[in-house]
């Protein structure tokens, strides 16, 4: 009966698409500031700092990435037309980005087991692993703006479609984003040489950040006349505007708090940052899944497997958001070399 | 690559990845009930060893759960990237079952691995307890949504096709759909097999050793009441299984059976070892039982087991793999018997711990659980070729569009990384096991917790000794 009642009155692809969209929303939050951890790592040279700084995020790194299978697992459930395109069109950076977060989770774990002559291995392995996931990643979402050609239900282009310089820039900008997330992190939870080394490189992080934002933001819709129409049409405009003003304010207010030395302000300004780029992203491509053509209620699932996940998925996600606010709470403040969260 | 299409170097990495994970998956099933027996019988008898040996089990439970999770994230790409056409055909049913898979595995990790893991101490000895009872049964309720998935596709029920698109009808007959049942018993009662050969294999190495404990003789012994009570009854779900899969799959039947064609009303015989040929359609070199087929698949004498050649060529499941990877279980099968059975004789006489023929023999057995595991699964699903989802949909519709050369790129990069990253995983493993358990283990709580010098939260980080032997100071120095 519930479940009748559910798939009568409720939006259920909406519904399943917003629990998508804030699982890879926690996704990016949560594992953008560990990925970036990865990429400053050539940046510290001294063993201890960088002892220091797989700590910081050593007790939730793999709590973040759980994020990534259930939204592989959900999107498989809830729109499997979503699902079969995306990926087969994406497979080859999808592949790879595979490849560069089983290096960097196994380097995570040997790295601690390792002796000391052979340690550098692990070092490199979580550098390049973490480098490659996120490229990957950037390259999958700028291939998505890019948009996939789809007909009788299925991917109607070629294996290489995805390469594009507007989807390698894609990776570099996300690069730099998770590489900034990561610098403000390490600034809230650490202290001392290892602290004052990041404080001196968030600004000209944040420039290189602003720089790729407004690039990506002039090239999409340059490149993508639709996309612009969206952008710059009434009512849309009166959304879209406020993006590009909040990303300037916030930015003033994040150098002002650098500046003041914060400690926590950095790393949420970062945050708000993400979200609004992450915004843009939405404005973007709403109602469509797939972009160009089709939308979140063509490519979803029947109301059947609809309703059936969302039972489980509305006791056990809460569950798991409320232990991942617990272990944060638990390992917060600040990480100092002799105490190894390991 | 090696002269393979786009479709068999597809089939060829989905068998290696999912190969590889299942190893696992299958151990991590095993071990979990074994820790809860285990900490059941610490609780009740007070007797060091199961304590003792709790925390040596927890540790290799724990890096094997780990790697679990790392190969399995693969597994939850490689139906979109490689099986597109499967995956907007029938993502409305797997996807559903493979996301409360996902959920009650998180579900899981959330709540009571960090408990079993770091918990010893810091939690009464019930709770603890209860968190590893509830662990145990978190991996047999992944086993139930994974096995529904895959049984939904070997009999699927429930279901009517809209738009060339499965859609559920009835979930429950989703889920019990006709070989779910047989299935999900045969593979965790293999699970339980497997993991009881690995113990009981890690003590015969002790043993032969001349690390002659009381814990050792507890892992020697449990294991073998498991082979001993358990193989045989394997061997009953096997042929329960059997007759299921001859109701409703026959074409896989005949396949295993290399039988071909059945002559006039005569029972059907049964071919104990030969060399099933596509080509020329016969079982060359046979060597056949008469009658035996006909009274090991339809328990009687008047009726005739399916012919290959009664099915068209196209619709003919692989004979030639699938008739020996299916002997090959069968042969670990009776082997298992064989231990369990011995090991009884040897207890009478009360030479279990001492006779070095018998712990030779079970070290050897070792891996026995794991490749009939393996052997099973290659059986069951080469026999259900040439459809993914069995008179539904043909696994050549259902692969994605990639060329040859991307997906022979991709295979080997993933043989390349698995072996380098699983290569130095195992063998990691396998040291933890060399090491044995240590005394008084539980008697300290863990290092660490919060705003302590060691705060270890992750699978991975419950075993803490070092990667190498030769280096010993890592392990302090943290």
């Amino acid at each position: 009966m519930l479940i009748k009642g559910l798939t009568m009155n409720v939006d259920l692809p909406l519904i399943w698409f917003l629990i998508i969209v804030f699982g890879v929303m926690m996704y990016v939050v949560m594992d953008g500031f560990d990925l970036g951890i990865g990429i400053l790592f050539p940046l510290v040279k001294a063993e201890h700092e960088r002892d220091v700084m797989m700590n910081t995020v050593a007790p939730v790194w793999d709590g973040n990435e759980t994020w990534l299978v259930l939204g592989g697992a959900a999107l498989f459930g809830a729109f499997p037309l979503a699902y079969a395109v995306i990926l087969d069109a994406l497979a080859i950076p999808l592949t790879l980005m595979l490849f560069g977060l089983i290096f960097r989770g196994v380097a995570f774990e040997f790295r601690f087991k390792a002796s000391a002559e052979k340690r550098h291995v692990w070092d490199k392995a979580f550098i390049w692993g973490s480098l490659f996931a996120t490229f990957s990643q950037g390259v999958v979402l700028g291939a998505v703006i890019n948009g996939i050609p789809v007909v009788n239900r299925a991917y109607a282009g070629g294996a290489l479609d995805w390469l594009t310089p507007f989807t390698l820039f894609c990776g570099v900008g996300l690069v730099v984003a998770y590489a900034l997330l990561g610098c403000t992190w390490l600034i809230m939870k650490t202290e001392g040489q290892l602290q004052e080394n990041m404080q001196s490189r968030v600004k000209p992080l944040l420039l290189v950040f602003l720089l790729v934002m407004a690039a990506i933001s002039l090239w999409t819709p340059l490149a993508h006349p639709e996309i612009a129409d969206r952008w710059f049409t009434l009512p849309n405009i009166l959304w879209f505007l406020p993006v590009p003003v909040l990303v300037l304010l916030v930015s003033l207010w994040m150098l002002r708090t650098v500046n003041k030395k914060s400690h926590h302000a950095p790393f949420l300004l970062t945050l708000v940052l993400i979200f609004l780029g992450y915004s843009g992203l939405g404005i973007s491509i709403w109602p469509n899944i797939i972009p160009p053509s089709v939308t979140l209620w063509e490519a979803a699932a029947p109301p059947q497997s609809l309703s059936f996940m969302l039972v489980g998925a509305l006791i056990i996600i809460p569950i798991i958001l409320v232990y991942t606010f617990w272990s944060y709470y638990v390992f917060r403040g600040k990480v100092t070399h002799d105490q190894g969260y390991h | 690559m090696f002269g393979l299409d786009a479709l068999e170097l597809a089939r060829i990495q989905f068998a290696f990845t999912v190969s590889f994970h299942i190893i696992f998956p299958a151990i991590t099933i095993g071990l979990a009930s074994f820790l809860a027996v285990l900490e059941g019988m610490w609780l009740k008898t007070k007797k060091e060893e199961y304590r003792d040996l709790y925390h040596f089990w927890s540790k290799i439970f724990a890096v094997n759960f780990g790697m679990g999770v790392v190969s399995g994230l693969v597994m939850a790409y490689q139906f979109g990237t490689n099986w597109s056409f499967f995956s907007s055909f029938a993502g409305s049913i797997t996807g559903p079952l493979l996301t409360y898979e996902v959920l009650t595995a998180f579900f899981l990790e959330a709540g009571f691995l960090g408990v079993m893991l770091f918990g010893w101490n810091r939690v009464g000895p019930g709770l603890h307890f209860f968190a590893t009872c509830m662990v145990a049964l978190g991996t047999l309720m992944s086993t139930f949504w994974i096995l529904a998935s895959n049984s939904w596709m070997q009999t699927p029920q429930g279901f009517e096709i809209v738009n060339n698109q499965v859609v559920p009808v009835d979930w429950l007959k989703v889920i019990f759909n006709p070989s779910f049942p047989y299935r999900l018993l045969h593979m965790t009662t293999a699970a339980f097999l497997s993991s009881a050969f690995f113990v009981g294999a890690s003590a015969a190495w002790h043993l032969l050793k001349g690390r002659d404990t009381p814990a050792m003789r507890t892992m020697l012994s449990m294991a073998m009441w498991m082979a001993l009570i358990v193989a045989p009854i394997q061997a009953g779900i096997g042929d329960a299984h059997g007759l299921n899969t001859l109701k409703y799959q026959p074409a896989k039947i005949a396949a295993i059976e290399g039988h071909w064609e059945n002559k006039n009303s005569e029972p059907s015989p049964l071919v104990l070892i030969g060399y099933p040929d596509m080509n020329r359609e016969e079982t060359r070199y046979a060597l056949e039982i008469p009658w035996l087929g006909s009274l090991i698949l339809t328990h009687s004498l008047n009726q005739q087991i399916p012919a290959l050649k009664s099915f068209a060529k196209e619709d003919r499941p692989n004979s030639t793999i699938i008739f020996f990877t299916f002997r090959i279980m069968v042969g670990l099968g009776l082997l298992m018997i064989l231990a369990g059975v011995w090991s009884l004789w040897l207890r009478h006489r009360g030479t279990l711990y001492r006779s070095r023929a018998f712990l030779h023999f079970i070290f050897w057995m070792g891996p026995s659980g794991l490749l009939a595991l393996l052997a099973g699964w290659f059986t069951t699903e080469i026999g259900r070729q040439p459809w993914v989802v069995y008179g539904l949909l043909r696994t050549k519709d259902a692969v994605s569009g990639h060329g040859e050369m991307q997906m022979s790129i991709s295979l080997l990069l993933f043989i390349l990384i698995y072996c380098s990253v699983f290569g130095v995983g195992y063998p990691y493993m396998m040291r933890l096991i060399r090491k044995g358990p240590v005394a008084h283990e539980g008697l300290e709580t863990n290092h660490g917790g919060p705003g302590q010098h060691r705060t270890p939260a992750r699978p991975l980080s419950a075993a803490q000794e070092s990667l190498n032997d030769a280096d010993k100071g890592a392990d302090n120095e943290r």
